[in-house]
């Protein structure tokens, strides 16, 4: 049995996750303190990949990071990255497929917070970002959990913008959603069957222990 | 020393309102911030903070914290707030909620000890009750030793036996500390008991200033006692009418002609006053 589908699922995934938190974080936290017009224009930007089919926002990143655009043009002129069909490529896209999965409870984490908190902290002389870091995020954490794990299940969950963007070059681009289509497509009907398993049972621990955790926290804080 | 003088409209429940304020408030001074609800007490509050947008000045000994639309930033200005629901920082401990501040451990050890909280310092916020954390919410306040200490509504939520407790402590506080205090209220004993100086606002002008006894003393002229009060019911027995007024918490019975119980409605804020009557004789 070759898992090396799965690894490359899961590097994915935790990639995303990561660079996907660090851009998030000070969206999410623009869109929670801000009262301009911007915002709805904004929220319903980040909020479009939920929307699109995949098939919509494949075509348009493989566009854009092929050599006929100037983003695939600049990348692979002065960095020798080629985005398209590779694994670079399939990280950014994920990134744009992911990022409601994570700015939205990232958000409403920040949106939970009593505004007074935060003013308490601005206070006592403490800077904006050492309130977001020791004030805002400690108090938000199934907030931050949620917006990290379900970033992580939704990248290993994906499948269309994956299959236009990387398509499907073994130990590179060819993430475990892929292997399985591939699988049924050859009509080897054991491996879809094992890979499917894994698949659906490794979701479910994962986001099992998301909501033991949030329930655990709100108990914690008495809610 | 702190020279204000401010201007700035806001929309509140009643509209648009401006609020305009020019104060001069003397080092140490308790001053009590008064007036119904929306008058722009605690915007005042806020607008001291850095926590509003506004036009004007403020200078706080020498020190321009405003002036010419620039504004020293809400950090840099020396200030303690204390919330009315506490705002304290739910993650950290009573003693990490002080520290958190300023990391002088035995400024806070004092502190928590100046108001029997000492017992208390490894417990979370969520697990005390709301008396305990409006007292840790004014130690986290003193911690950074402010010029100025701006108290919004502090004990509003506290039961009277509590509230009485924490009246002595802010006393004790403000004797230990001489911080210059600036302390929204509702309550006139609390305002006597604490506050050396009072400014009534309403709808955002100052239209009282001056010490807690002549500003809050409603006797007037030759008048023994006087009483504020809500008129809640006219009864009429027999061939007097008789009125139930409310005075604070307690209802009194009070006799009124046919006449003033016409002129009466029902809710009505009322004075009950009472002359005492000795006839004099003098010679010409």
């Amino acid at each position: 049995m070759n898992y090396e589908p799965f690894i490359i699922s899961f590097k994915l995934a935790a990639l995303t996750a990561f660079i996907l938190f660090c851009i998030a974080l000070p969206l999410a936290w623009y869109l929670s303190q801000t009262s301009s017009r911007a915002k709805p224009f904004l929220e319903a930007l980040t909020a479009l990949p939920i929307v699109l089919p995949p098939s919509v926002l494949g075509f348009y990143i493989l566009w854009a990071l092929s050599y006929n655009s100037p983003i695939g043009a600049f990348f692979e002129d002065t960095f020798g990255i080629k985005l398209v069909f590779s694994f670079s490529g399939l990280v950014v896209a994920s990134c744009f497929y992911s990022l409601p999965f994570m700015v939205q409870p990232l958000q409403n984490g920040f949106e939970s917070i009593h505004k007074n908190m935060l003013e308490a902290s601005y206070i006592a002389g403490k800077s904006k970002l050492r309130t977001i870091f020791f004030i805002a995020l400690p108090n938000m954490k199934p907030a931050v959990i949620t917006a990290v794990i379900v970033t992580f299940a939704h990248t290993v969950g994906e499948f269309g913008v994956v299959l236009m963007v990387g398509g499907s070059i073994p130990g590179e681009t060819k993430v475990a959603s892929v292997a399985i289509y591939e699988m049924v497509e050859n009509m080897d009907y054991t491996s879809a069957h094992i890979y499917s398993a894994i698949m659906v049972g490794i979701s479910f621990i994962v986001l099992l222990s998301v909501y033991i955790f949030n329930a655990r926290q709100n108990r914690r804080l008495g809610l | 020393m702190i020279k204000l003088n401010i201007n700035k409209t806001l929309h509140g429940a009643e509209g648009v309102m401006n609020l305009h304020a020019n104060l001069n408030i003397k080092k140490g001074e308790f001053v009590a911030l008064s007036g119904k609800s929306g008058s722009g007490k605690t915007t005042l509050l806020r607008i001291l903070a850095g926590l509003e947008e506004v036009k004007g000045s403020i200078k706080v000994d020498e020190q321009a914290w405003l002036e010419n639309d620039k504004s020293l930033p809400v950090q840099k200005r020396e200030i303690g707030f204390v919330f009315q629901d506490y705002a304290l920082f739910e993650n950290m401990t009573v003693e990490k909620n002080l520290l958190f501040v300023k990391n002088d451990k035995k400024l806070a050890q004092h502190l928590l000890e100046l108001t029997e909280l000492d017992s208390l310092k490894n417990r979370y916020p969520n697990s005390l009750s709301g008396g305990q954390k409006q007292r840790v919410s004014i130690c986290r306040a003193l911690m950074k030793k402010p010029k100025i200490l701006l108290l919004d509504e502090p004990l509003s939520a506290l039961d009277p036996t509590m509230r009485s407790k924490l009246q002595n402590e802010l006393l004790s506080l403000h004797k230990e500390f001489h911080t210059t205090t600036i302390m929204v209220s509702h309550d006139p004993s609390e305002i006597y008991r604490l506050a050396n100086r009072i400014i009534v606002l309403q709808n955002g002008k100052v239209i009282n200033d001056g010490s807690p006894k002549d500003v809050l003393l409603k006797t007037q002229g030759s008048q023994k006692f006087s009483f504020e009060g809500e008129l809640l019911d006219i009864k009429k027995i027999d061939v007097i009418y008789v009125a139930i007024v409310a005075i604070g918490q307690q209802l009194v019975e009070v006799v009124v002609s046919s006449s003033e119980a016409k002129n009466l409605l029902l809710g009505d804020k009322v004075n009950l006053s009472t002359k005492a009557f000795v006839p004099m004789i003098t010679q010409n």
